[in-house]
């Protein structure tokens, strides 16, 4: 077991590596002219500044050397100056990601819940009217954009019933209830559109599992159908399941920016924004890269819940 | 039909939906095993032998119905058994043996678990104990250090000790019947001798009764008491082996007995065939469904040919040759 | 793609078959946007703003008087153009890097890959924004980052089927022949990688235009005053929906009818073509 952690681990750095360098690349495409209009944008004219801005910026230096002491900045946990503010990236982003992480978490919740149960009862009643309508559901779950019910939900029931969803943000420890109440709603949003996919992918799973000689062998035991599933289905069937979820993170994050945006949630979605629109580099680039560090980290830990759901693997 | 008749198949017929219409898997069997017996039942691929295994226990799944006919089993009609009646009966009264060990023991479960849950299921016993009994059951089919094996997932083991732990699975709850299909046909040939001694000495200890499918005749030659051959769905011949050896009557069971090449032949002869195809079950001609291969065929065989008997104990459907 | 391919689609995939069908309305829609749209999209008229639908006015009118259905229909055209040129680039893109990289293997393959992994770790979306934050919105810049962007992704999938095919026998026997690499590729394996590919480019039509409407609304798309469907469900207009509440209506449902259309479409396709594929993202 050992051994297939420090693999996963090695394995990662690679990957690590270029993620870092296309987070790096894409700091050092900003066109010169971007420059000009930082400047205009905050308001300070002199050649100065722009050498200032350009140095902040790390722009003055030999490329290879710019990496370096981007990485080692970053191994120390140094992600720059924010242009606008003037405050360390990595301040702001300790507070932000918590505040996306719970919307991330509340939503990988309402996700699971939905779409495990479904996934399975569609395919164990595969080809009935249930499975029908659930697939059909998962399908346009997948076109809907999440965008367009959030600006339903905050509209309609403003119309119909003159009630708006709380838009107004409490930290969890000050008010847990203020808290829950706002973060809700964007949560389930992205939860359901996470659902989708994760309901296809565990139908799909669940009857290839359903296929299988040891299901048949479980039946010809006496095994009831629900105890047959839960006994001997789930367990293979949701290994897969598993890794999708890892491979869903990365949708989490992008939904999240345009549900935070909506109902405004002060997370990391909404920073990026903010910093995009005001040309905020460093910002953008510490966002960048500490979200590519984050589903790194998610895929790991979805690798290593593998080697202990799997004896297959634990074995190697 | 004698008195100690644990299972009988009365004029069994079973139709599978398939893409190209109905398919009549098994036509009018008629069968029968005794307490303790071991009955084989021999035939191609497609011949019907899995299929009617499988119906005993009904374990057809969604496209196979049973279209006529009974499963006695004791007083018991099977056919007329609700779902929860025959849960009772699998694993417990009858078991059952597939041919693949690998895929057919769960690979995320220890098999010592897989082997004490029809324990756990049917004698109401706690997990503890029945893992005490499994323990003990392994011993029985003659697996080396039981109580580690006990913790092992299936991918640990080799193909013949998988197979004796789905034998110590079949045997946990003494069934009366064990219902054996192919399962050694998956396996090394130096082990299948081993595995098929094994079921018999447990059969033959624990007074069951044992149903062999196979499509091996040797097989058949060493551990059967009665013998039918499947042939497109419907019994051909059936007898006691030793009766099935000394005299088979049915040209296709001839033929498959002359296939069979011999040690004691001469060196260097070509093996004989059947002549043909096997039949495909969804466009059958009309009347004997050997016909087309027989080399006795004649005009009475365009009619279907009914299972009648030569002596008491040996059987067949043909309507006869020269 | 014969007559016959389209009639067994229509035969034993009608769902399918019915979604290439609307999504094709959509198309040619937007494609006649000039001709069939009833009033210009800019064509500002105060005095009727924010008129619920009415004949005139077949989806309303938003705050400055404009006629949506109009503005919806050029909203067509504008997603399906960018629709396709970026699922266009993105298939390009994802055959050349999967069949270099799955077709030559070794070291090269082992370094794309690696880059491909580290590339599908960030978020489509965080991805896309950052980049238009260094290039700016354009309609040429959207195509373009899209298409990349989908086709980094998608080039595993092509790579998946080179690799399959690379080791069937009858590739090796072309090699044995003293075939150019060129000629196996072009003659052997990429017509046994077609089904991927238009499986692909079917499914990457709706994934962009997705992505496109999500920047627009974003206010990082196709610059204002073009009527994408994602702007118009955002920035000032949103203020007016709580008067209009049609006015959040029809983008979506549009957005969400031709997305739903073609990935029943693909799904459908897919399956006729490719079982095998079932699950791939």
């Amino acid at each position: 077991m050992q051994a297939y952690i420090a693999r996963r681990l090695i394995a990662l750095v690679p990957t690590l590596l270029f993620a870092s360098l296309i987070v790096f690349v894409s700091m050092r495409l900003i066109p010169g002219d971007v420059i000009d209009l930082m400047l205009a944008q905050n308001d300070i004219a002199t050649t100065q500044d722009r050498e200032r801005i350009e140095a902040a910026l790390g722009l003055d230096q030999p490329v290879l050397t710019q990496y370096f002491n981007w990485a080692d900045g970053v191994l120390k946990g140094d992600l720059g100056r924010s242009l606008w503010r003037n405050t360390p990236v990595t301040e702001d982003l300790l507070v932000t990601m918590p505040i996306t992480f719970e919307l991330g978490f509340l939503a990988l919740i309402v996700a699971l819940t939905v779409a495990i149960p479904t996934g399975i009862y569609s395919a164990m009643r595969q080809d009935t009217m249930g499975d029908y309508v659930s697939r059909s559901f998962s399908l346009i779950m997948l076109a809907v954009p999440s965008f367009w019910l959030g600006t339903l939900v905050m509209v309609f029931p403003s119309v119909w019933w003159r009630w708006s969803p709380p838009l107004e943000y409490t930290p969890f420890f000050e008010d847990p209830i203020a808290n829950l109440s706002h973060m809700i709603i964007p949560a389930i949003l992205l939860g359901l559109s996470m659902s989708a996919v994760t309901m296809r992918m565990t139908r799909t799973m669940m009857l290839e599992v359903l296929r299988q000689d040891y299901v048949r062998t479980a039946r010809a035991k006496g095994l009831s159908e629900n105890m047959m599933v839960l006994r001997h289905a789930l367990r293979n069937g949701l290994i897969p399941v598993v890794t999708l979820i890892g491979l869903q993170a990365p949708l989490l994050i992008g939904g999240a920016v345009i549900l935070e945006q909506i109902f405004v949630v002060p997370g990391m979605g909404q920073m990026l924004l903010e910093a995009v629109f005001q040309r905020d580099y460093p910002v953008i680039s510490g966002i960048f890269l500490i979200v590519g560090i984050g589903v790194l980290l998610i895929n790991l830990l979805v690798d290593l819940s593998y080697g202990f759901l799997d004896p297959k693997v634990r074995h190697q | 039909m004698s008195t100690n008749a644990l299972l009988r198949l009365n004029d069994l017929s079973i139709v599978f939906r398939t893409d190209r219409g109905l398919v009549r898997a098994v036509d009018s069997v008629t069968l029968q095993v005794d307490e303790g017996e071991t009955l084989a039942i021999v035939g191609e691929s497609g011949s019907g032998k899995s299929v009617t295994a499988l119906s005993i226990l009904q374990l057809l799944g969604e496209a196979g119905k049973i279209d006529r006919g009974q499963i006695m089993f004791a007083d018991d009609d099977l056919t007329t058994f609700s779902e929860s009646q025959m849960r009772n009966i699998r694993g417990n009264r009858i078991s059952m043996i597939f041919q693949e060990p690998m895929t057919s023991l769960n690979p995320v479960i220890p098999v010592g678990k897989q082997v004490a849950e029809p324990l756990v299921l049917h004698r109401d016993m706690s997990w503890k104990d029945a893992l005490t009994e499994a323990e003990a059951l392994l011993r029985t089919v003659a697996i080396p250090d039981p109580r580690a094996r006990l913790d092992e997932y299936p991918h640990q083991l080799s193909g013949g000790m998988r197979q004796r732990i789905m034998i110590a699975m079949a045997l946990a709850c003494q069934p009366k019947l064990i219902i054996a299909d192919e399962p050694t046909t998956a396996l090394d040939v130096t082990v299948q001798a081993q595995i098929l001694a094994l079921l018999k000495d447990l059969t033959h200890a624990t007074g069951a009764a044992l149903i062999l499918i196979t499509h091996d005749l040797g097989v058949v030659a060493r551990y059967a008491d009665r013998v039918a051959v499947m042939y497109a769905g419907r019994i051909v011949e059936s007898a006691s082996a030793m009766d099935l050896y000394a005299e088979p009557r049915h040209p296709y069971t001839q033929g498959l007995m002359s296939s069979i090449p011999s040690l004691d032949g001469v060196a260097g002869a070509e093996l004989t065939t059947i002549d043909g195809q096997p039949p495909d079950l969804a466009n059958l001609p009309v009347g004997c469904a050997f016909a087309p291969r027989c080399k006795y065929a004649r005009q009475a065989c365009n009619t279907t040919p009914q299972l009648t008997s030569i002596t008491d104990h040996h059987h067949w459907a043909c309507h006869g040759y020269e | 793609m014969s007559i016959e391919f389209f009639v067994r689609l229509w035969r034993e995939k009608r769902f399918g078959a019915i979604g290439g069908i609307i999504f094709l309305v959509f198309l040619v829609c937007g494609l006649f946007a000039d001709v069939i749209a009833p009033y210009g999209i800019n064509d500002t008229n105060l005095q009727v703003r924010l008129q619920s639908p009415s004949w005139d006015f077949l989806l309303g009118t938003d705050h400055l008087g404009r006629d949506v259905l109009s503005r919806v229909l050029y909203g067509a055209q504008l997603s399906m153009v960018v629709g396709f040129l970026a699922a266009g680039l993105a298939t390009v893109v994802s055959i050349v890097i999967g069949v270099l990289s799955g077709y030559f293997g070794g070291k090269f393959d082992m370094l794309v890959q690696r880059f491909v992994d580290a590339w599908m770790t960030f978020p489509d979306l965080v991805l896309l924004i950052v980049v238009i934050s260094i290039v700016g919105p354009g309609i040429p810049q959207i195509v373009i980052i899209l298409g990349f962007l989908y086709g980094i992704a998608g080039s595993r999938i092509v790579r998946g089927q080179v690799v399959t095919v690379r080791e069937t026998m009858y590739t090796h026997a072309a090699q044995s022949t003293g075939a150019s690499n060129m000629r196996i590729l072009i003659r052997h394996v990429l017509p046994n990688v077609m089904p991927v590919i238009i499986v692909l480019f079917t499914t990457r039509v709706g994934a962009t235009i997705l992505a496109e409407a999500g920047l627009s609304f974003l206010g990082l798309g196709v610059p204002p005053p073009a009527p994408t469907w994602g702007s118009m469900l955002s920035g000032t207009g949103r203020t007016y929906m709580y008067l209009g509440p049609w006015l959040a209506l029809a983008p979506g449902l549009c957005l969400t009818i031709v997305v739903y259309a073609i990935n029943v479409y693909g799904d459908a396709l897919r399956d006729l073509l490719d079982p095998r594929m079932r699950g791939a993202r």
